[in-house]
């Protein structure tokens, strides 16, 4: 079944660019992640599945497990909340807790008047302190979201996340303001939701040592069009030089080998490496 | 005059330097500005001189002896009527707390319907110079308005603290809006909730110290603004200020007077604390 189906989706800033033809396919299950240098495309693209913007032109059009999004510019506002969305910035709101915030991932679900006045049902408050559980920070429920560290936060936004059953997440560089062991656990924490509740994980990364290391897909993406699709496994050294130019030195880390290392995520049970084996 | 002449020229041809012009050069075209600026407002302030009927400011030294018997009135200051005094002064009290509130209940979705980042400009126009126009008619005109409309008393009071508080509170608060944060909005949209949703949970929590500081602010004001309000008829410790004096009671107004400063230091001591609390 497809998860993500975008095709032929173009969009202008100004003289820029910022998405040329764009047209990917992901299926459900997959775990993928978006690459490329700053200004690339990555996050707008994003913006666009995430039904934040409408696309130029008639040609454009977005489907998410086979509902349309939008269609020739046109959002269709009713399909927001199909597709949940974990941002570089955390993007929690600083002066509620953090409790709050993760339940604020049931808006889309429950009834309209509930949601309003902020009259959550027991099982959703529960629903909510396990998912912040899940993340592992459930000592935080009450705290205000603003007193949590940088990797506190963002699981804290996946925990929203979870709590808004979304069979799809996509996630814009979900890493990139975090020190190297907060990133390792958030993306495990996606795997993990990946392969635990089947869960379509698209993932926008900065450094291309993550996309070998956790998703076996990779979306390479420069000046607004796609510019590579295919095994995270084909993404050398040498190859991002190739699509990428001097730019590619943004990608890799200075100590990263040169040569991509077997698809396996740190910290990850036998279980997650056998299933990505059998995959 | 050749001089200003000449370093007007310099002054025009100043961009054409290499790098910044000699002080000296830039220095001397602002000094003739100054002296052209401090000119004008001599001139404007001897033409006002007359009409604003400045000359009887010797009045203030020949008849001394008026100034010093007034004032000994005011030294001696009659508190035997305090109890009436203090009923009033929670009149006065009440008309502005029954005043602020229904402006900042009012100015809650003024603010953000005038707010440019919440509602299109087709809304936000109308709204703001409904705004201004209650901003810009002094409270003193609106209760003389009300006067003639409801009748002498403290509730002409009460509307016209609230409309004329509204214009000035909608505006201060959708200044506060207008400079929030969107992401957190942006996520929260993204987990389909509804307009109404995304303003209570993603603006209202970013924008509410502020709020709750102008608004305490205002009923500050306002406290000071029903005392001037009484003096019109609209009932209060105003009223009963304005007959004592016009009845030459002066130890009696000087009583009253200082009852007033006492209740509005003691309103700033409290909304300080409240201020505290809050935030």
């Amino acid at each position: 079944m497809t998860a993500i189906s975008v095709s032929n989706l173009s969009k202008r800033y100004g003289k820029i660019r910022a998405l040329d033809d764009v047209s990917l396919e992901l299926e459900h299950g997959e775990m993928v992640a978006l690459i490329g240098a700053s200004g690339s495309g990555k996050s707008t693209l994003i913006r666009h599945i995430a039904g934040l913007e409408a696309g130029d032109g008639q040609a454009g059009k977005i489907s998410v497990l086979g509902e349309v999004t939008q269609s020739g510019g046109r959002l269709n506002r009713n399909r927001r909340g199909a597709v949940s969305v974990i941002f570089q910035q955390f993007n929690l709101v600083d002066r509620l807790s953090v409790l709050t915030n993760v339940l604020i991932g049931n808006l889309g679900r429950v009834p309209r008047w509930r949601g309003t006045i902020g009259y959550f049902h027991r099982c959703e408050r529960n629903k909510a302190q396990a998912a912040l559980t899940r993340v592992g920070i459930p000592q935080v429920a009450a705290q205000r979201s603003s007193t949590l560290s940088g990797g506190q936060q963002q699981r804290a936004a996946i925990a929203r996340t979870l709590v808004q059953e979304a069979r799809i997440l996509i996630a814009d560089e979900p890493i990139s303001a975090l020190d190297p062991s907060s990133a390792r656990r958030v993306m495990d924490v996606l795997a993990d939701i990946n392969t635990q509740d089947n869960i379509t994980v698209l993932v926008s990364l900065h450094q291309v040592e993550y996309a070998r290391r956790y998703c076996k897909r990779t979306i390479a993406m420069r000046d607004g069009r796609i510019v590579y699709d295919g095994p995270s496994t084909a993404l050398s050294n040498a190859f991002l030089a190739e699509l990428y130019g001097d730019a590619s030195e943004e990608l890799v880390l200075p100590d990263a080998p040169a040569e991509p290392m077997p698809v396996m995520p740190f910290g990850q049970t036998s279980r997650m490496a056998v299933h990505h084996l059998n995959a | 005059m050749t001089k200003t002449a000449t370093n007007g020229v310099a002054n025009g041809m100043a961009p054409q330097r290499p790098v910044a012009p000699a002080p000296e050069a830039a220095r001397a075209p602002r000094n003739w500005r100054n002296l052209t600026l401090l000119g004008a407002l001599i001139v404007i302030l001897a033409v006002s001189w007359g009409p604003a009927e400045m000359g009887q400011s010797t009045y203030l030294f020949t008849d001394s002896g008026n100034m010093a018997e007034y004032a000994s009135g005011f030294m001696q200051p009659d508190f035997t009527d305090w109890r009436s005094y203090v009923e009033e002064m929670i009149v006065t009290i009440q008309i502005a707390l029954w005043g602020t509130f229904l402006a900042v209940i009012l100015s809650i979705p003024f603010g953000i319907l005038s707010a440019s980042n919440m509602a299109p400009w087709w809304i936000n126009q109308p709204v703001r110079r409904l705004m201004d126009l209650f901003r810009a008619i002094h409270e003193v005109v609106f209760a003389v308005l009300f006067v003639v409309a409801v009748g002498l008393g403290p509730f002409a009071g009460v509307m016209a603290l609230f409309i004329h508080t509204t214009g000035i509170l909608a505006k201060l608060f959708s200044e506060a809006v207008e400079a929030i944060d969107p992401r957190p909005v942006e996520a929260i949209r993204t987990t389909g909730a509804s307009r109404t949703q995304q303003v209570i949970y993603g603006v209202i929590p970013q924008v509410l110290p502020l709020w709750i500081s102008y608004s305490l602010y205002r009923l500050e004001s306002n406290v000071r603004s029903a005392t001037v309000l009484g003096i019109i008829g609209a009932g209060g410790i105003g009223q009963v200020l304005f007959e004592s004096i016009r009845a030459f009671y002066y130890p009696e107004s000087s009583a009253i007077l200082i009852i007033v400063i006492l209740t509005v230091t003691v309103m700033d001591l409290i909304s300080q604390q409240l201020r505290k609390l809050v935030i």
